[in-house]
């Protein structure tokens, strides 16, 4: 692209990238710019900044925030007895969105893999736990993605509570393991449906 | 027109590595082909219809379309997917490291039938052992250590047997460095000479081996599986034959395993 200027081949470079932006997508979304208000470009440029900036890690449960304690572990109208523990900020954001759960978060920031050498030092498991010694948290809700990593990290975590936190009444609970939506009962496979058979509720 | 050569094979999966937004490497296991890395495009979309067919240690048929760097994965159905050992932390722990034994030892693209044998069955002998635990654990039979003996003897067979049939059968009959028969009594075990050495070269042991110790080992060598008998071996001794096939494994491999932590921290816990 030697015929183009400087400064198009480098946004062209940095925007292909992106996790699925290609080189074609990135010349599309390079002449958007290219052909938008000075405004709008400069609003674009500076919430790119700002994520990188002003986004920390919430000190309790290690959500991505600006504030910290997150609005979630600040919201006094949140259940604070109930901990839900996901793998990544963006299962908080799922999660949220169906505007069922009204506890607290946990993001672990990864999922337990021997091999691939994700040991317990390198996801927020400890952290976790820290939380649950002063008793104040009465259900943990294990919520890491399904497949056996996301089943180990869980069955790990319910082990450590069993083994190491001694608060009474403490419920370890883990999401009914359901059929993905969108597929067909005929393409599940034998550990989805029994899955989705032992966590039936009745209706 | 060139036509897309594809090819159906069964497979056991040993490990998975995500690519891209939506897709996955896998390393599989194959009767034919030995250890081939797979493509499974879109297996990490919700919804994906062949994920649950592709998890860690399903036994599943594919068809495989042949790709440029790796062949890609088109059709997937579990033949088995060892659902009880999915749902005990231990035995989950122990299917790991047999994936991860298989995946560092056995090279890429050589058959290897007796390996590829010795993985199902042993993860089939795993899955039928949580199975039978959980209805003993549902009949109100309580938790005990004991529960879990087995399991590392089973290991250790493992252990063995994988490293024969790559060609580095631990020597447990005759002195690794001299020859001779080896005699009912304190022994020692050496990983750079691959087994046992006698008390007259024991200058050369790393460390010594208890007679008990051998004769498990010998046992378990000699002996298919379903006809080692129920032994009761205390931890010590357990924990002796564990260091000397963790110190020929860590040997071979120069390196040592990643499950190894995880089962130990598993031991930890319940002791
Ligand atoms: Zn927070
Ligand atoms: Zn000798």
């Amino acid at each position: 692209m030697s015929d183009v200027a400087a400064p198009v081949a480098a946004l062209v470079e940095e925007l292909s990238k992106l996790p699925g932006v290609g080189v074609k997508t990135a010349q599309r979304l390079t002449f958007f710019i290219l052909r938008s208000p000075t405004d709008q470009a400069r609003r674009l440029a500076e919430a790119i900044i700002r994520v990188k900036e002003s986004i920390v890690y919430c000190s309790r449960c290690y959500n991505i925030t600006e504030t910290d304690p997150c609005s979630i572990c600040s919201n006094p109208g949140r259940d604070q007895d109930s901990i839900c523990v996901v793998e990544e900020p963006l299962d908080v954001l799922a999660l949220e969105k169906t505007g069922v759960y009204k506890g607290l978060y946990h993001v672990l920031h990864g999922a337990l893999s021997p091999l691939n050498g994700i040991g317990r030092k390198d996801i927020r498991i400890d952290e976790l736990l820290k939380r649950l010694v002063d008793g104040s948290v009465h259900e943990v809700i294990l919520a890491t993605n399904p497949g056996f990593e996301g089943d180990y990290t869980a069955g790990v975590i319910k082990d450590d509570i069993k083994n190491k936190i001694t608060v009474p009444h403490m419920k370890v609970t883990t999401l009914a393991r359901g059929l993905p939506l969108g597929s067909d009962l005929e393409y599940a496979d034998e550990g989805t449906l029994s899955r989705a058979l032992e966590g039936r509720r009745e209706m | 027109m060139r036509e897309q050569r594809s090819y159906p094979t069964d497979a056991i999966i040993l490990k998975h590595t995500d690519l891209g937004e939506a897709d996955r490497v896998l390393t599989l296991l194959t009767p034919y082909k030995g250890k081939i890395r797979a493509l499974a495009k879109g297996s990490r979309r919700p919804g994906s219809k062949k994920a649950g067919h592709l998890e860690l240690l399903c036994y599943s048929q594919l068809q495989l379309a042949v790709g440029r760097t790796f062949d890609v994965v088109t059709q997937a159905q579990a033949k088995e997917n060892f659902f009880h050992l999915r749902n005990d932390l231990w035995y989950m722990t122990c299917g790991f490291y047999l994936a991860e034994l298989v995946d560092r030892f056995v090279e890429d693209r050589m058959q290897q039938m007796d390996v590829y044998t010795l993985l199902l069955d042993t993860l089939r002998t795993l899955d039928a052992d949580a199975a039978e635990l959980k209805k003993r654990r549902a009949e109100g039979a309580e938790p005990s250590p004991q529960d879990r003996d087995r399991t590392r003897l089973l290991m250790r067979y493992f252990e063995i047997y994988l490293l024969t049939y790559i060609g580095y059968e631990p020597v447990l009959r005759n002195c690794a460095h001299c020859g001779t028969e080896l005699k009912p009594e304190e022994n020692g075990f050496t990983p750079t000479l691959g087994g046992a050495v006698c008390p007259q070269c024991s200058q050369l042991w790393s460390q010594a081996l208890s007679l008990n110790a051998l004769k498990v080992m010998r046992l378990l060598q000699r002996t298919e599986w379903s006809h080692v008998p129920h032994l009761r071996l205390d931890l010590r001794l357990q924990a002796e034959i564990e260091a000397a096939m963790h110190s020929l494994i860590r040997y071979h491999l120069e390196r040592d395993l990643k499950s190894w932590g995880f089962l130990e921290m598993l031991t930890v816990h319940t002791s």
